[in-house]
């Protein structure tokens, strides 16, 4: 069933292209329509496999041969992992749809362009082929160029190419490396699991290693290769932005742990000190360098780099609950970027038309953007790690690991938080806030009401980071359970399975 | 006993009713629904005040539930003389603090459901037994009362509300990282199972084992390290001289029905960990460092008392004042650690030192919430709060000046009154097993006296300003809003064994672990 969120998603984004161009309306509504299905079928999934499944399996959905003279599988499958990126991108999906309401220019297309990426993302979290997973890589990345150039705000062309290349050159460094694996293994076979219990050699590992991590975690921004991150979040438009803080980031994560930590567990462990320092200096700069823009969306921008840096110290932990923390905190960040995201592209910079914290200020935007707040407020709480959302569930365990792997990286990983406090609560005050004892410069603008699927964007982004924040057992009973696997198992019990 | 689950209920109704205010209710309705529902907790609060077994050793009505198993995370929520104290004093103080004077008339709904969500947060910290579960509630009373302070405080509100925030988020990711070092270690996150492990030795090698080696290199100076941790928590929020200088601004630009709760109830949520969480679970290395943790308690005795005894502002007096009384209890907590023979005199002196603390923890929420009342009553009145903006109200206030100058009494330690029995016993008790650090801390008895009288002085006597000779005394509605105050701080004054009763089995099993 989990197959046709790729289909479905696929299928609007065909269907909207035959919609007649003057109807935006249509456009939308066809795009939500996809999006929820996709949700209703990765709910659907998630159900099925917990009833049906034995925990932790991986349950093949799709299994076919594609070209089989090079040992080319069309193998769709899933585990626990799966499973909960293909929710995180049902939700940011549906999240996004409902923020990008108000596009008018060229809606079809921008919807068309929009589920074509989603459909690229479901088919990676899904694909246990690694040319399968690659080429659904890669279909995730054209979309998102487009999306930035065309629809995108400040600088948009530089931002939709310097994330274009970026990935490039990462997908680049994946392919070279993935080839390589299939010709020293000599398997004649492009399957993941096949390839996981083949024992490359260590010299082999170590810098195959390399070149497929790095490629991944480009996407996933590692620190010093974050810097289309930035740009890329806020050149975007807002249902962009929310995609690809949600899922894209996700999908350079979800392709170092689940390609290159399982192929190469020897180049792991070569490596993994240093990738754990560049985690962690991720977190302390991307908080730092948050704490100083001017921009409220760069704010967010970086702080998504700081977020995503928990989710790769945790996998450089090499312990279950570390290794469980990073998948929680992917689904975590997901949600709560796209929330931010949401606010401040949508909510904020459609009305206000500005997202210089030195302008918002004047405005005063609690008063006359009282949801808005709220919102952010919740957001802004998520996202700083505080107890009852699910940032604080997976930031936790990232740390629990962290102490047992490495624990100074722990401490400051923890001096990272404390920089995550202080710049949200700057964003709110200035973002907000008027100062203290002038008079607001420009009268209250009456700024256009919340919309409601706005409303329902955010009451579903907030509920999806509160259940997961209250009651952690729903993803962790898949996630973690998905450790034990043959697959994955090596990974941190040091390569015995 | 019952089989309600009373505790949950208990955080259950302010958060309903907070909920309810902020989307059910007019303008109008918001403080009445607030105050109903305020005074529903208060009502759960005597049922379990009636219902508990004050010969029972332990936890009582305790819940236990599985909540994420496999973090170690339990719904685990209990309470024994302490927590009962504390849920007690919660109860009483936020419905007398909706009753104060203030600014909320802008926004209401928001104001009043906030100090819900504020009363749900205190509740959760009282009763929640593993740690998550107990930092659920710990952060979030954070949140309202940040926005308590810099929606409806003074001209200096955001920089006393960012202040507040970030300095309890300091002590709060210490806290947060030292627990989860010592989760990695021990797998458990139980504050009575480590406390288990801790008397057992078991936790300072565990923790060694798992997670020290590499930055340090012995066992003790690992667990001292996730020691200072926790205790940075803890002690930015009571607050411990130097990691105090929030408290003042954030005091005194809250508005009163704020400051009332911050001082009545939050200050208390750090003395409580320290009881709770510190002690039980680093006996050893509060005994190691008790000299250097004593000092710490004498200077913030003393140097808060002459600090107030500097103020101009009259919030700024109280809010010093506060530090001093606190300081109090870590004077008695501290020295209850003592090494000493297990001899009964010995016992009867260290449970003389905590059963004073829990007193004082009691009696300075209500005096102090009450300076607050009062305070904010002089504000509202005359617009103005400087220690020299007043003087002769005795004259146009005669209610006001006795009522207020009772609770300043109490507030001073006079015989009689609620004060006295708690300080009395921390002295008895730490004159015994820390001698020198009581007589130090005497001059900070000394003070407080100095500077409450000049306070009483300065406003009610002297003569009369002509600009405050229409002052109106209280009214009705105000006087029947302290009285029950005023009313407890003399019925504890000369019974104090309603609340010794209620914690002495606590104190001497704690007294017993130590």
């Amino acid at each position: 069933m989990m197959a046709w969120t790729i289909y479905i998603s696929f299928l609007g984004a065909a269907a909207l292209l035959f919609l007649p161009e003057d109807k935006p309306a249509l456009a939308r509504v066809t795009a939500l329509a996809a999006a929820l299905a996709g949700l209703a079928l990765g709910l659907g999934g998630l159900i099925g496999y917990e009833q049906t499944a034995s925990a932790g399996a991986l349950v093949d959905i799709v299994k076919c041969n594609w070209v089989p003279d090079l040992g080319i599988h069309y193998h769709l499958a899933a585990d626990g992992i799966s499973i909960t990126l293909v929710l995180l991108t049902g939700i940011a999906a549906v999240a996004g749809v409902l923020f990008s309401w108000n596009i008018d220019m060229r809606a079809k297309e921008f919807f068309a362009l929009y589920l074509a990426l989603i459909g690229g993302v479901y088919g990676v979290f899904l694909s246990f082929d690694l040319f399968q997973l690659f080429v659904f890589y890669e279909m995730a990345i054209i979309p998102k160029y487009f999306l930035i150039a065309i629809w995108g705000s400040t600088r948009r062309e530089y931002g939709a190419m310097k994330l274009a290349l970026y990935s490039f050159g990462g997908s680049a460094l994946v392919l070279i490396g993935l080839i390589a694996a299939y010709i020293v293994s000599g398997l004649h076979t492009f399957e993941l699991v096949d390839l996981a219990k083949f024992p490359f050699p260590p010299a082999f590992q170590n810098w195959a290693f390399l070149l497929v991590f790095i490629g991944f975690a480009v996407l996933a921004g590692l620190w010093p290769f974050h810097t289309w991150a930035p740009t890329g979040h806020v050149a975007a438009p807002t249902g962009a932005s929310m995609l690809l803080a949600g899922v894209v980031m996700k999908l350079g994560a979800y392709g170092a742990l689940r390609v290159a930590m399982t192929l190469f567990p020897i180049g792991l462990h070569t490596w993994r000190n240093e990738i754990a320092l560049l985690a962690v200096i991720g977190i302390v700069y991307g908080a730092l360098v948050a704490l100083v823009q001017r921009d409220f969306k760069f704010v967010i921008g970086y702080s998504s780099v700081s977020h995503m840096g928990f989710v790769l110290l945790g996998m450089m932990t090499l312990t279950q609950i570390g290794l469980s923390g990073a998948v929680l905190q992917m689904f975590s960040h997901g949600i709560i970027a796209g929330l931010l995201f949401a606010v401040v592209g949508r909510m904020i910079y459609d009305r206000t038309h500005t997202r210089d914290l030195e302008e918002l200020q004047p405005l005063n935007l609690h008063k006359t953007a009282f949801f808005t707040c709220l919102v952010f407020v919740v957001g802004g709480a998520a996202s700083m790690g505080l107890p009852g959302f699910s940032g604080f569930m997976a930031e936790l365990q990232v740390l629990v690991g962290a102490w047992q792997a490495f624990p100074l990286f722990a401490i400051l990983a923890g001096a990272g938080i404390l920089v995550g406090v202080a710049y949200t609560l700057r964003a709110l005050l200035k973002g907000f806030y008027a100062a203290d004892n002038t008079k607001p410069v420009v009268p209250p603008l009456p700024l256009p009401p919340i919309t409601l699927p706005e409303r329902a964007g955010a009451v579903l982004l907030i509920t999806a980071t509160l259940v997961v924040g209250l009651w952690p057992k729903v993803l962790l009973d898949l996630i973690i359970p998905a450790f034990q696997s043959p697959l994955m198992a090596p990974i941190w019990k040091g390569g015995v399975s | 006993m019952s089989n309600l689950p009373l505790l949950t209920l208990l955080t259950l109704i302010p958060l309903a009713g907070g909920v309810l205010v902020a989307f059910g209710s007019g303008p109008k309705l918001a403080r009445f629904l607030a105050l109903v529902t305020t005074l529903l907790s208060l009502a759960v609060a005597v049922l379990l005040w009636a219902t508990f077994d004050t010969t029972g050793i332990g936890m009582q009505f305790v819940e236990r539930h599985a909540w994420a198993p496999s973090l170690g995370i339990e719904y685990h929520l209990g309470i024994d003389g302490l927590g009962l104290l504390m849920v007690m004093l919660t109860a009483i103080v936020i419905p007398f603090a909706l009753a104060a004077p203030g600014k909320e008339q802008q926004n209401p709904k928001l104001y009043f459901s906030l100090i819900l969500l504020l009363e749900a947060g205190l509740f959760g910290t009282f009763t929640a037994l593993n740690f998550v579960h107990w930092f659920i509630f710990w952060e979030l009373s954070l949140i309202p009362a940040f926005f308590l302070i810099k929606v409806w405080g003074g001209s200096q509100r955001t920089r006393a509300a960012y202040q507040f925030f970030v300095y309890t988020m300091v002590g709060s990711v210490t806290m947060l990282l030292a627990f989860l070092a010592i989760y990695a270690a021990t797998g458990s996150f139980d504050f009575a199972q480590l406390a288990d492990m801790a008397r057992s030795g078991k936790l300072s090698s565990a923790l060694f084992s798992s997670v020290g080696g590499t930055l340090f290199k012995t066992e003790n100076g690992l667990i001292t390290a996730v020691f200072f941790g926790v205790f940075l928590g803890f002690a930015v929020k009571v607050p411990l001289i130097p990691f105090h200088t929030w408290l003042p601004s954030a005091y005194a630009e809250a508005p009163t029905g704020t400051s009332m709760i911050l001082t009545g109830v939050m200050s208390k949520m750090g003395v409580y960990g320290f009881l709770r969480i510190l002690l039980p679970i680093f006996p050893a290395q509060v005994r190691a460092l008790q000299t250097p943790l004593l000092w710490l308690a004498v200077i913030t005795i003393v140097f808060s008392a002459a600090a107030a005894f500097a103020q101009k502002d009259l919030k700024r007096v109280v809010a010093y004042s506060s530090i001093n009384h606190l300081g109090y209890c870590l004077l008695g907590m501290f020295a209850a650690v003592q090494l000493t023979d297990a001899t009964a005199a010995w016992t009867n002196e260290k449970a003389a030192a905590l059963n004073g603390v829990m007193l004082q923890m009691f009696n300075h929420g209500l005096t102090a919430s009450a300076l607050f009342y009062f305070v904010g009553l002089l504000e509202d009145r005359g617009g103005c709060r400087g220690l020299n903006d007043f003087g002769g109200l005795r004259k146009v206030a005669p209610v006001f000046c006795g009522l207020m100058g009772i609770t300043v009494f109490a507030s001073v330690g006079l015989p009689g009154l609620n004060g006295f029995v708690g300080e009395f016993l921390i002295f008895k008790g730490t004159f015994a097993l820390a001698p020198w650090s009581a007589a130090i801390s005497v001059l900070g008895l000394l003070f407080t006296a100095i500077f409450f009288l000049t306070l009483l002085q300065r406003v009610f006597s002297g003569p009369l300003p002509a600009r405050w000779i229409s002052w109106q005394d209280m009214t009705l509605a105000q006087r029947l809003t302290v009285v029950p105050v005023i009313a407890l701080i003399f019925v504890l004054g000369i019974y104090p064994r309603l609340l010794i009763d209620v914690v002495n089995p606590t104190v001497l099993q704690m007294v017993k672990q130590f």
